[in-house]
């Protein structure tokens, strides 16, 4: 495993797409793990309470899982030196087997002069993105000694 | 507006300290079902470089959200907490967290304004390691849907 070298990536590149699905013991896992307990991550009763139409998935959780897109295709994730997300819709998340597809994909938006290049991300479930202005800023290897022959065309 | 607009400006340091542990990565890389050997792997880690295993990217979320449960308790604020919901969030990694640091957090109220019948709270969570030195910022902004509020957002 090593860190993506920046020659090699290119601004509209498309980078593999990831494809979650996401269930109850999902959110259960992610709440224990996170330390979120906001009922309405596993409360049907909370989730009505405040006019949801059934149990959401952590936005957070969904935020992980795009950044997962992003840290597999730059082999490091010690790489992302930065990420947003808006949490534009909820993730419902019904209470069978299945739970909900969310479906993830990413596109090298800008190459940067400094190595860093900007990966913008999208998450949809169903037809709907549940994500906004989803980003990932990724600092790439640009030692000399990874590509020397094409390392005169980037600066520091 | 429900929330004081005079909390604008506040900081809050979190108590004691936050030791990140090779488990609790462990534990969060599962749950978010990412089973990257950098998170795992203290040997392949430090082929790479690292003193430790690495944190994912979004792990600090589980640091901020401690450092904001005084902030959005405190019942001058006037938060309903069954209302709230997450609007968006932002990491800057000054460093990647690792197992083995030891990290101190403050909570800054960076905004409070109400828009389209919503509160909106912007906080930022400055974390440190034990010499001061920055290793991330993470910045939230949470909703507090108006009680006539028919969409969720």
């Amino acid at each position: 495993m090593s860190r993506r070298c920046c020659t090699d990536v290119a601004e509209g590149e498309e980078l593999p797409g990831l494809e979650v699905r996401v269930t109850r013991a999902d959110l259960v896992r992610y709440a224990g793990a996170s330390g979120d307990f906001n009922p309405i991550h596993w409360s049907d009763r909370a989730a009505r309470e405040v006019g949801l139409p059934d149990i959401v998935a952590h936005g957070m959780l969904t935020m992980a899982l795009a950044n997962r897109l992003v840290t597999t295709w730059a082999g490091d994730p010690g790489a992302v030196v930065e990420c947003a997300a808006r949490f534009t819709r909820p993730v419902v998340v019904p209470d069978d087997a299945d739970g909900t597809l969310i479906e993830f994909a990413g596109k090298v938006a800008e190459r940067r002069d400094d190595g860093t290049v900007v990966v913008a991300i999208t998450a949809r479930c169903a037809t709907q993105t549940v994500l906004g202005r989803a980003t990932a800023t990724v600092a790439l290897d640009c030692s000399p000694h990874s590509h020397p022959l094409r390392h005169g065309d980037i600066s520091g | 507006m429900a929330l004081d607009p005079s909390f604008v400006g506040r900081c809050y340091p979190m108590a004691g300290t936050y030791q990140v542990g090779r488990a609790k990565i462990r534990e969060f890389a599962d749950a978010i079902g990412d089973d990257d050997a950098l998170y795992l792997a203290p040997d392949v880690a430090q082929a790479c470089g690292y003193s430790d295993v690495l944190a994912p990217p979004t792990f600090a979320i589980t640091l901020a959200q401690r450092a904001q449960k005084e902030l959005i308790s405190d019942p001058g604020l006037g938060l309903d907490h069954r209302r709230m919901v997450h609007g968006s969030q932002s990491f800057t990694h000054h460093r990647p967290i690792k197992a083995g640091d030891e990290l101190a957090a403050t909570l800054y109220v960076d905004g409070v304004r109400a828009m389209g019948g919503n509160d909106m709270l912007t906080l930022r969570c400055e974390i440190t390691d034990q010499a001061g030195a920055p290793v991330t910022t993470a910045r939230t902004m949470l909703v507090i849907r108006g009680s006539d509020a028919e969409e969720h957002r």
